[in-house]
């Protein structure tokens, strides 16, 4: 199957004095139409970064996005967005912010037919009964189940999440998670998630992108999840591989986290544990201005 | 115990009462010296400031005016509160200008970090001016409207006055709109005027009410000193009128009148402002 979502040498950089800072150098993923992938990582990492480059909203430096065979220029309704905080439009009913999206995407529809949408949604996330409340009259989780009904109920080619589910407690996470994942099957939509909830990406994804630690963050490895659709929660956790996975997510951001640069400068007497998953800078034809920008342990290592 | 809970109502009458008699305590009294006859040789007045008026004179003098607040016993012998119509006739007007000028400059100041480097520093040197020197300027520039330049100055005078809160209020404003919405609109791919009227106005407007209100304020400060070198018939007109007549006591009158309009005035837009926050 060709890919329906095609990142390639994706790379984010911003310019200061002292040269280009680079975030995101060279990511590389394709993802099949219909398949859910989160890409998991340390924060500040530049997950959210890519993420936002997908969804159009930070400009790409260099690199390319392809979706559905058309090169991506700019943020569109045809990826819907899940923000970590809802942002819900606060002087809105949450009809009336998921109508923002449908009034704008289904113009040709009529009124009635876009109010029907809109319901739809609503009442398919579990908010049937408070349709007319404002954002402030809805607790945290329902406002993120209006940011969800939202999203889908553009009809959009993707669906983007960035840590959709961060800001809530765990009880509530477990429930949208659900809910996330239902409307997702119902819908068969492409969906790249960011999360540093290695249960949740379990949980959610198909695939798990692994990125490794800024500056210049890459594709670290990408961990397929096997678990069949639908899934049930607790059969995938007393599952003997689930925690083979989850082994596996959390040495990887460990080990990555003891490369972080403050962690490096501390002791920079011991050479980084993984120097052969981070290869080494010369290797890639790096410059001497971005050689110069990486802590003192990479280059001697 | 019982008296905490009235002291919201007893202390600001004390306040009051307070304030109130050191008023009399210092303002002057007449005192009439007579000979035998009982006709009056002298009539002086007495006191640490014997020509303020005090509170029985005061009264005395303003009764007419107040138990018939809407009389009209000649141009610039009206009642009080018709007076204070006239002044909020005038006020509403230059202030309605001031919004309308005001909000688009807040909006460009806003969105524009071009233009808002080009005006912020004219903005700042322009907003302490004070009304007073406006005003000639206003009588200068209308001088061709003939009769009506009098009133096109105050316009121009309170418009111009009570405009920089909305202005500034309003940039500050659009500056804070959470990038969260913008990103909404930008997704949704909304047209300017859609990102505007949906998004960027709306998220505005608690910020344009506490402008809104500053400028009422000032508007109203600005009346007084509009109709006293205007001559045009209004509380503040009629301040002016009655020191060159030597009626102090009207003075005062229109003192507190002008005060307490104000307070109303502040206390109403509040009104509305806590409306619009709470609304979001």
């Amino acid at each position: 199957m060709s890919a329906y979502l095609e990142i390639s040498r994706l790379s984010k950089s911003y310019p200061t004095p002292k040269g280009p800072a680079i975030i995101v150098k060279d990511f590389d993923l394709k993802v099949k139409k219909g398949e859910f992938v989160s890409i998991i990582g340390h924060s500040g990492c530049g997950k959210s970064t890519v993420l936002m480059m997908v969804a159009g909203l930070n400009p790409i430096t260099d690199g390319g996005i392809i979706l559905a065979g058309k090169e991506l220029d700019g943020p569109g309704p045809d990826r819907g967005m899940v923000f970590q905080s809802p942002s819900l439009l606060p002087w809105l009913t949450a009809i009336e912010n998921v109508l923002v999206g449908v009034d704008q995407v289904f113009y040709t529809a009529t009124h009635e037919e876009r109010r029907l949408i809109a319901e739809y949604y609503l009442t398919v996330v579990g908010l049937g009964d408070s349709m007319d409340k404002k954002p402030a009259e809805l607790s945290q989780g329902m406002r993120q189940r209006v940011g969800i009904a939202r999203a889908f109920a553009l009809k959009p080619k993707m669906l983007l999440l960035d840590e959709p589910f961060g800001m809530l407690d765990s009880l509530t996470r477990y429930e949208l998670q659900q809910v996330l994942v239902d409307l997702w099957r119902k819908n068969q939509i492409t969906a790249l998630m960011v999360t540093h909830d290695v249960d949740e990406a379990i949980f959610l994804s198909d695939r798990i992108v692994c990125m490794t630690n800024g500056p210049a963050a890459e594709v670290g490895e990408i961990i397929e999840v096997k678990f069949p659709h639908p899934r049930d929660r607790k059969a995938i956790m007393e599952h003997p591989d689930y925690y083979k996975l989850r082994e596996q997510l959390i040495s990887f951001l460990e080990v990555r986290s003891h490369l972080r640069p403050s962690a490096r400068e501390t002791n920079n007497h011991i050479p980084p544990p993984n120097a052969e998953s981070h290869p080494a800078p010369t290797k890639q034809g790096r410059t001497s201005a971005e050689l110069a920008n990486l802590p003192k342990s990479t280059i001697e290592a | 115990m019982n008296t905490k809970k009235l002291d919201w109502l007893i202390l600001p009458i004390l306040g009051l009462a307070i304030v109130l008699g050191s008023w009399h305590a210092l303002a002057g009294k007449k005192v009439v010296t007579k000979d035998a006859q009982g006709e009056i040789v002298s009539e002086v007045r007495q006191g640490a400031i014997p020509a303020l008026p005090n509170i029985v004179e005061t009264w005395d003098s303003c009764k007419l005016y107040i138990m018939e607040p809407f009389a009209k016993r000649g141009e610039m012998d009206q009642g009080i509160l018709r007076f204070t119509m006239y002044s909020l006739g005038l006020v509403a007007v230059g202030y309605v200008i001031a919004l309308v000028v005001g909000v688009p400059i807040g909006f460009f100041l806003g969105l524009s970090p071009t233009f808002a480097k080009m005006f912020d520093p004219l903005i700042q040197i322009l907003r302490p001016v004070s009304p007073l020197a406006w005003l000639p300027l206003g009588l200068v520039m209308f001088l061709e409207a003939g009769k009506e330049a009098g009133t096109l100055a105050a316009l121009f005078t309170i418009a111009i006055c009570s405009m920089w809160p909305t202005v500034l209020n309003t940039a500050v404003g659009v500056r804070a709109v959470p990038q969260d919405y913008l990103n909404v609109g930008r997704v949704l791919k909304l047209s300017r005027t859609k990102t505007l009227f949906k998004i960027l106005i709306p998220a505005t407007l608690p910020y344009m009410f506490t402008g809104f209100r500053l400028s009422l304020g000032i508007a109203w400060l600005v009346i007084v000193a509009a109709e006293m070198l205007t001559g045009r018939p209004g509380v503040g007109g009629f301040l002016w009128q009655e020191y060159n007549a030597l009626i102090y006591e009207h003075i005062i009158l229109s003192i507190i009148i002008i005060g307490l309009v104000g307070f109303v005035l502040d206390r109403l837009m509040s009104v509305v402002e806590r409306r619009f926050k709470s609304a979001l």
